[in-house]
């Protein structure tokens, strides 16, 4: 009786599960469908989930009215210039603030983290006008020094490296290793997961952003690739096949990165979570 | 926190230390001076003047603050936008926390489920919105298609309907953030002991009663992070309506940041946003005391 009943609820639960795995995949399926589909067919009744020819037409539209290889090349070198330079200073200031003894250090540490109270959104004015005053307006240079410091990032580098064991930074200050060089050749090292999650939600934060780019950039040769399919929905809002596939264009670098760093992007959250 | 410093130590070396380690500081202090500090202290200079962006701005006193009490403009999206938290806070820590235990059993293809539950956490609003629209097109989208099907003759407008386009915002972000905090409740559920469990199945409690003495109050800490989070982001809302209704039909969905937005960026008046500005500063800021208050009495280490 009890076996049964437990069956069944794993049976109900299934279902369920099934049931929501469709209502989040299937936008994903509508939007891959409607882009090699024809204007006419797009929404014709019953919906036909898998096209009955595939047509490229919405792609060489889209490739035509958007210049995605400059897109592409202004969001990677963004990206990249970005998280590089975030895992630089997050894993120096985590490496300050868990391994090296300096008066203060626990209240700045506080204080730093104070800081993320501050949103961006509130102070978004004056941090334009002072890039205005340096000249980099319509300059990537705004978005990238913008950009360059995280909070949450030094968050996650301290605790993993608050899980290296002091004593081998002690043996090899003994062995006469300076500050720079435990840093580098020792606690970086055994920091790779904690990098590794840094990397990739970085990287997914700043392909994905929207406004930083929209108030920061211009020129079109600037944009990028969020900018860039906004502002073509903006102008061709019936173009629907077209919207869609660049907005399959826009998401094929996120997939390769979410199938290949899965794992990590998973932990890094369910941990801030749970330390809050 | 760390451990003790050996005492055997030269001052020399000592100071040396302590070099390094405002050395290795140096690049964030000097990151949030330039882009957070000073943005600070400017922003409530400027909200004080009428700054348009271009020439000389004049001190007017608080006048962008008093302002804010007759602006309709403004009222409505603070109407909008608490009516936007209050509706997508709770369903997302619902959904989440649901999500979260349905996979925390043993089941079929459980990661699988997670992979696909987490994933539209990671596309962009931009390329989010514009599925949407096509979905919930009021004419022609499959969901109005599929609504009059069943019969009904005058289905929801969905994005273009004065009363119904801010909670279709609202479905299409719960759909797309849920996942993520389910990672998040998935995480607190694994960190509660299966000795509870097995306590209070000895003690004849039903799966009802383990969830309702057990779970929740052990997950309550990560119930209130996750509360909390939900509800800052909540007060930031703008990517999606930006990219969908641009804050319409009419002002249906106008929200604070919106309100930031324009002010500054489209109709140059830059101090009235930057007050604006401060005054969502000062709602994220009382969220946070009520977080730290709240996390002393909560969190069970």
């Amino acid at each position: 009786m009890k076996n049964t009943k437990t069956r069944v609820t794993g049976i109900v639960m299934f279902l369920l599960a099934l049931f929501v795995a469709f209502i989040m995949i299937v936008p994903f399926v509508w939007m891959v469908s409607a882009s090699f589909k024809l204007k006419k067919e797009i929404f014709s009744v019953p919906i036909r989930w898998i096209p009955e020819t595939f047509h490229m037409d919405n792609y060489e539209t889209i490739m035509q009215k958007i210049p995605f290889p400059r897109y592409f090349f202004n969001t990677f070198k963004l990206t990249v210039s970005i998280t590089a330079l975030q895992v630089i200073t997050c894993s120096m200031a985590a490496f300050a603030f868990s391994k090296l003894h300096f008066p203060g250090r626990d209240k700045l540490f506080l204080a730093y983290l104070g800081t993320m109270m501050v949103p961006w959104h509130a102070i978004m004015i004056p941090q334009f006008i002072v890039i205005q005053k340096l000249g980099l307006y319509d300059n990537h240079l705004s978005l990238i020094l913008t950009g360059a410091f995280n909070v949450f990032g030094v968050f996650i580098l301290r605790q993993n490296m608050l899980s290296i064991p002091d004593s081998l930074c002690e043996a090899a200050k003994i062995d006469g290793c300076g500050p720079f060089g435990i840093f580098t050749k020792i606690v970086l090292p055994l920091t790779k997961s904690g990098l590794a999650t840094l990397i990739i939600l970085t990287f997914n934060n700043v392909w994905n952003d929207y406004m930083g780019p929209m108030i920061y950039l211009d020129s079109d040769k600037n944009r990028t690739i969020q900018l860039g399919l906004a502002t073509f929905k903006r102008e061709f809002d019936t173009n629907y096949g077209a919207i869609m596939a660049g907005t399959v264009i826009s998401l094929i670098p996120i997939v390769i990165v979410y199938v290949i760093a899965q794992k990590y992007i998973v932990e890094g959250i369910a941990y801030s979570g749970v330390k809050g | 926190m760390a451990a003790q410093k050996t005492k055997k130590k030269s001052s020399r070396m000592n100071r040396r230390e302590w070099i390094a380690g405002y050395l290795f500081l140096l690049p964030n202090f000097i990151g949030f001076l330039a882009f957070t500090g000073i943005p600070v202290i400017i922003g409530f200079i400027i909200s004080l003047t009428d700054y348009t962006g271009f020439g000389k701005p004049n001190f007017i006193g608080f006048a962008n603050y008093a302002k804010m009490f007759t602006d309709t403009d403004f009222k409505v999206a603070l109407q909008n936008n608490l009516f936007y938290s209050l509706t997508s806070v709770p369903l997302t820590v619902l959904f989440a926390l649901l999500l979260a235990l349905m996979l925390n059993r043993k089941m079929y293809g459980g990661s699988a489920f997670q992979t696909i539950y987490f994933f539209p956490n990671l596309t962009s609003m931009v390329a989010v919105g514009c599925v949407w629209l096509q979905i919930f097109d009021s004419k022609k989208g499959p969901v109005n298609q599929f609504l009059m099907n069943l019969g009904m003759e005058h289905p929801p407008k969905w994005f273009w309907g004065v009363g119904t386009a801010l909670i279709t915002v609202v479905i299409v972000v719960v759909w797309k953030q849920a996942g993520y905090y389910m990672v998040m409740f998935m995480g607190g559920l694994k960190n509660i002991s299966p000795d509870l469990y097995e306590a209070a199945k000895i003690d004849g409690a039903n799966s009802w009663q383990a969830f309702w003495h057990v779970t929740w109050p052990m997950l309550s800490p990560t119930t209130f992070m996750v509360t909390i989070l939900t509800f800052i982001a909540s007060f930031q809302v703008f990517d999606i309506i930006n990219v969908t209704t641009e804050g319409g039909p009419g002002r249906a969905t106008e929200v604070l940041v919106m309100r930031i937005y324009k002010e500054a960026f489209k109709y140059g008046r830059m101090g009235y946003g930057s007050a604006i500005g401060y005054f969502l500063f000062l709602i994220i800021f009382v969220i946070t005391l009520i977080q730290w208050h709240g996390q002393k009495k909560w969190v069970v280490e």
